[in-house]
């Protein structure tokens, strides 16, 4: 592979591959890495790819992902590809697939919602009612949720 | 299906098949002792007049015996209780618990958290699915039926719960046409848009009146616009009196879930086209049917 010229293989960790270009700095946010934890992280971004035209990678040394954590990327990289490695072998590979249900992650944009009351018993869900372009829907209030409005929320833009 | 033990948190839970049973028992009800030994906690955290009397009615129309409140203010939600924990309380307390709440996807909350049935009796400003029941029942009632006609659906449609309400039951039949008549900044969102099914478009009342066999009508609350002077242009177009009434057809239902305020005048109350009572006093014998359905 072409960006192994580029960014040496890891031993153990994640390697995060398909992300849309551009988006490798929202996925490394979503998933809290600053570079402050130690961990040694790889990133391309717009490499040539067969698949997508141009592409993100991201490869994270000595991290292997939670499936919460794969669940928020796909939110805003649904075409990564995720590889879990082991001793330098890929363990487990896997696309991101973006979940029929959200629960947890992101907030409703109805301030009206029961969902943004404070000490009240209940949790965000959403039902993903689109993919392309993506929109949730809260399972409570039943206002959408729009990428544009994801894609703020996750990565703090 | 039957309801026994369901929760009622919005119309569409319901299918065509079951809103006729329970238009059929609601037509045949007047009393009965379903709710013998039975505790109904009517939860009212915002003000209601109809929809709590009318429960309240119900309920002891059937032998039953209710608790609750229709204020917040002589309850611990004044002293900073959680909505979430008063609906675990009246779990252990009462047999059904009808809830009411300006939040929305409060009554779903409730029906995670309790075990007993959960009927909403309005929450937020989407869904009041108890009264688009009484609303189709109506229809249903005088009108012989409810597909095939055309609707104006008139008002704030995009905060008024009952409009809406009614507007996502009209998807359970098959209206020929809905006419949406309201000033632009009261149309309904996207969300509700997105979910009609049946043909629709937004027009002006007196472009097609002429046309429609039901016109529903909510009011216009002048506190939803942002310039006082924009509710002083647009409120004359939305209130219904004799006159205009002349380009109806004479068969025109003119319903109304109230409270009115000046929408609709007086003197329609006097003519074959007001239903607005009907809809009213229709509110004990639907509610009648639907709790003895879920505590059956």
């Amino acid at each position: 592979m072409s960006e192994e010229l580029v960014v040496r293989r890891i031993s153990n960790g994640t390697v995060i591959d398909h992300i849309p270009a551009g988006r490798a700095l929202k996925v490394l946010k979503i998933l809290g890495i600053t570079g402050e934890e130690g961990l040694m992280v790889s990133l391309v971004m717009n490499t040539s790819s067969k698949k997508l035209g141009r592409k993100d990678i991201v490869k994270v040394e000595g991290k292997e992902l939670s499936k919460e954590e794969v669940d928020k990327i796909a939110l805003v990289a649904p075409t990564a590809t995720i590889n879990i490695v082991r001793n330098y072998d890929v363990a487990n590979k896997r696309r991101v697939e973006l979940p029929r249900r959200i629960e947890g992650i992101l907030k409703c944009v109805n301030p009206k919602c029961i969902t943004n009351a404070p000490r009240e018993a209940a949790r965000p869900v959403f039902t993903v009612i689109s993919e392309k372009p993506l929109k949730l829907v809260c399972e409570y209030c039943g206002e959408y949720l729009t990428e544009d409005e994801v894609i703020a929320q996750l990565t703090g833009t | 299906m039957s309801f026994t033990g369901k929760d009622v948190l919005c119309i569409l839970d319901f299918t065509r098949n079951d809103l006729e049973r329970l238009f059929r028992i609601a037509s045949s009800k007047f009393e009965g002792d379903e709710l013998r030994g039975k505790v109904i906690a009517l939860a009212f955290f915002e003000p209601s007049t109809r929809t709590r009397m009318s429960f309240e009615t119900a309920t002891l129309r059937l032998s039953g015996n209710y608790i609750g409140f229709g204020t917040t203010q002589a309850t611990s939600i004044a002293k900073g209780e959680s909505f979430s924990d008063t609906v675990r309380m009246l779990d252990a307390y009462a047999d059904v618990i009808v809830v009411r709440h300006r939040l929305e996807g409060a009554a779903k909350l409730a029906a995670e958290l309790a075990e007993s049935p959960v009927i909403n009796a309005g929450d937020g400003s989407k869904r009041h699915p108890t009264q688009a029941i009484i609303d189709l029942y109506t229809i249903w009632r005088e009108k012989k039926g409810i597909d095939n006609m055309t609707y104006g659906v008139l008002g704030d449609l995009r905060y008024g719960r009952a409009a809406r309400s009614f507007l996502r039951a009209l998807n359970l039949y098959s209206p020929r046409k809905v006419y949406l008549i309201a000033p632009e900044s009261l149309r309904p969102k996207e969300e509700l848009l997105d979910s009609l099914k049946m043909p629709w478009e937004f027009a002006n009342l007196n472009d097609i009146l002429p046309e429609l066999d039901v016109l529903y009508v909510t009011r216009i609350q002048k506190e939803r616009f942002p310039d006082p002077a924009e509710y002083e242009r647009v409120k004359g177009s939305y209130r219904i009196d004799t006159n205009l009434l002349k380009n109806a057809k004479t068969s025109l239902a003119v319903m109304h879930p109230l409270p009115r305020v000046d929408e609709i005048s007086l003197d329609v109350d006097k003519t074959e086209h007001a239903f607005y009572f009907k809809q009213a006093a229709n509110g004990v014998p639907v509610r009648m049917a639907l709790l003895s359905e879920v505590v059956a």
